[in-house]
């Protein structure tokens, strides 16, 4: 350490980087969450190489690298099967929901990948196994928010 | 592949916040450390490459904020952005590209952003990021699938952290040496369930750097090179939800690939010691199984057997591992440096008695979404 230090403060200087971004959501995506705010249905897509249907849907099979085609879409869950959860202990200013709650990764009917979202309620019957449904908002403006959360069945 | 070596290697001590330096600073005290292990003076330095994240450093295009630091003046100047581990893949292939010798430095400071806000901005700004995903939420999910597949429970995890945090009393970078047990683990506060706070690594600031050279410049190094045998990466889907988070199937491919490249047939005989990025308890676990150095579903029995402890057969992060410093980016590098140390014989009271072989491995993205395994040897 320099000699001058000893009788120098450090000082900090703070700021923050808040930029907007207007992200395209897509074709594909915005099938998906068009899906989800007219209809609350829950669309997938499928491979018809390898079988797979994925939620959200894709371009393409990242597996097999192919187009997904336009006859794969399908309506998956909205009932599954949680094949992972955590309830979270301390709030963040960035979930949407106090602690506690759940994140879970449900594997939705009709669906071969696992499909992110949270849950609220009941959170001491959650577990891997434990069969959940989609519970839609009320008022749907075309987010995975549209999905409040998954409930226990 | 030619012959090339690790000649030089640097690190800071790992502290919460380093306030008196700058990251700058940083880069600037590992690049002249490594320098002088190697016995290298700039002239010698054929290339750089930094590896900086723009979110971590608060600063866009972030690398070229460091370049006089790096000893970079004047020279081809390059980044990866990513784990240190992968900007040590790129100065190999620089190498073997005929640079003669690459200088690879990682830095960040950990302390000076929010790691929630800026682990949360790995996801998919459509479906994920508002759901409010982190580094640590998103782990408690893979630890979630895995213990539940295998049966492992939290005391089994909790292992991982007592032997990292003793291990770390014996390395003078580490930031949290400690002697814990599995009961202080256990009633450490909740983060994410199965997440404790003692399940988790800090949050650091730190740098390391290491210089890679072919055979004609490591000869002229002022130690005894450490060659690299191997050194090999894969990478698994971006979305959670499309990985079987129980396996670490990117792993076991990268680990396939560098041990093939370094003629290793059995890891488990053939590696001495092995330095992992155990993030969390739990990942430590995953890692042996998808290094092959026991079967899937086997890193519990052989934690709790005391294999990968100081003076088993195979001791994993007698540095004390991610778990005890973890400046991220850097903290892929220091698992290299760490494992050059070990074949040097320069590891002071973590040295692992004759050691000959060593592996050094990072991760990237998500829940391990990619890893990068190296293997190192003496001769």
């Amino acid at each position: 350490m320099a000699s001058w230090l000893e009788n120098e403060e450090i000082l900090t200087r703070k700021g923050q980087i808040a930029m907007p971004y207007a992200w395209s959501v897509g074709e594909v995506g915005s099938r998906f969450l068009v899906g989800l705010r007219d209809e609350k249905r829950i669309l997938g897509n499928r491979c018809d190489k390898c079988g797979a249907t994925y939620v959200p849907p894709r371009k393409n099979c990242g597996v097999c690298f192919h187009d997904l085609p336009d006859d794969g879409w399908r309506e998956v869950g909205p009932e599954g099967v949680v094949t992972s959860c955590t309830v979270v202990r301390e709030d963040s200013p960035l979930a949407p929901a106090k602690a506690p709650f759940a994140y879970v990764i449900v594997k939705l009917d009709g669906a071969d990948v696992g499909f992110m979202h949270v849950v609220r309620d009941n959170l001491e019957k959650l577990a891997v196994g434990v069969r959940v449904a989609a519970r839609f908002r009320e008022a749907r403006e075309g987010s995975i928010l549209d999905i409040d959360s998954f409930v226990i069945l | 592949m030619e012959k090339a070596a690790i000649v030089g290697i640097g690190q800071t001590k790992y502290e919460r916040r380093k306030s008196g330096e700058i990251y700058y600073d940083l880069v600037y005290e590992v690049t002249t450390r490594a320098m002088e292990d190697a016995g290298y003076t700039l002239d010698d330095i054929g290339d750089v490459i930094t590896v900086s994240n723009d979110f971590w450093d608060g600063r866009t295009i972030s690398c070229m904020a460091v370049q006089e630091a790096a000893g970079a003046h004047d020279k081809n100047v390059s980044t990866v952005e990513g784990d240190g581990t992968l900007g040590a893949l790129y100065g190999l292939m620089r190498v073997l590209g005929g640079s003669g010798t690459t200088l690879i430095v990682a830095h960040s400071k950990g302390s000076e952003g929010d790691p929630r806000v800026i682990t949360n901005a790995m996801f998919d700004p459509v479906y994920h990021r508002s759901l409010g995903l982190d580094a640590v939420s998103s782990s408690a999910l893979q630890a979630s699938a895995y213990m539940s597949r295998y049966g492992v429970t939290e005391e089994q995890c909790a292992l991982v952290s007592v032997k990292n945090h003793k291990n770390a009393k014996n390395n003078p970078f580490a930031q949290l040496p400690m002697d814990i047990t599995v009961a202080d683990v256990m009633k450490s506060r909740k983060i994410a369930d199965p997440l404790k706070l003692l399940d988790c690594s800090p949050v650091s600031d730190g740098a390391a750097a290491i210089i890679i050279a072919d055979e004609k410049h490591a000869r002229k190094a002022r130690k005894k090179p450490v060659w690299i045998k191997g050194a090999a990466h894969c990478a698994d889907a971006y979305f959670l939800g499309d990985r079987n988070l129980a396996e670490a199937a990117s792993l076991r491919e990268a680990a396939k690939k560098a041990y093939a490249m370094a003629g290793i047939g059995n890891p488990a005989k053939e590696i001495d010691v092995a330095e992992l990025y155990d993030a969390f308890g739990y990942m430590e676990l995953m890692w042996l199984e998808g290094l092959g150095f026991c079967d899937p579903g086997g890193g519990a029995g052989m934690t709790e057997s005391g294999k990968t402890a100081m003076g088993g057969p195979i001791p994993v992060n007698p540095s004390g591992g991610v778990l005890s410093a973890h400046a991220v980016l850097a903290a892929g590098l220091a698992r290299i440096a760490e494992a050059v140390l070990q074949l040097r014989g320069e590891a002071g009271s973590r040295q692992v008695d004759g050691a000959r072989t060593s592996l050094a491995h990072g991760i990237n993205g998500p829940c391990g979404q990619s890893h990068c395994v190296w293997v190192l040897g003496k001769d």
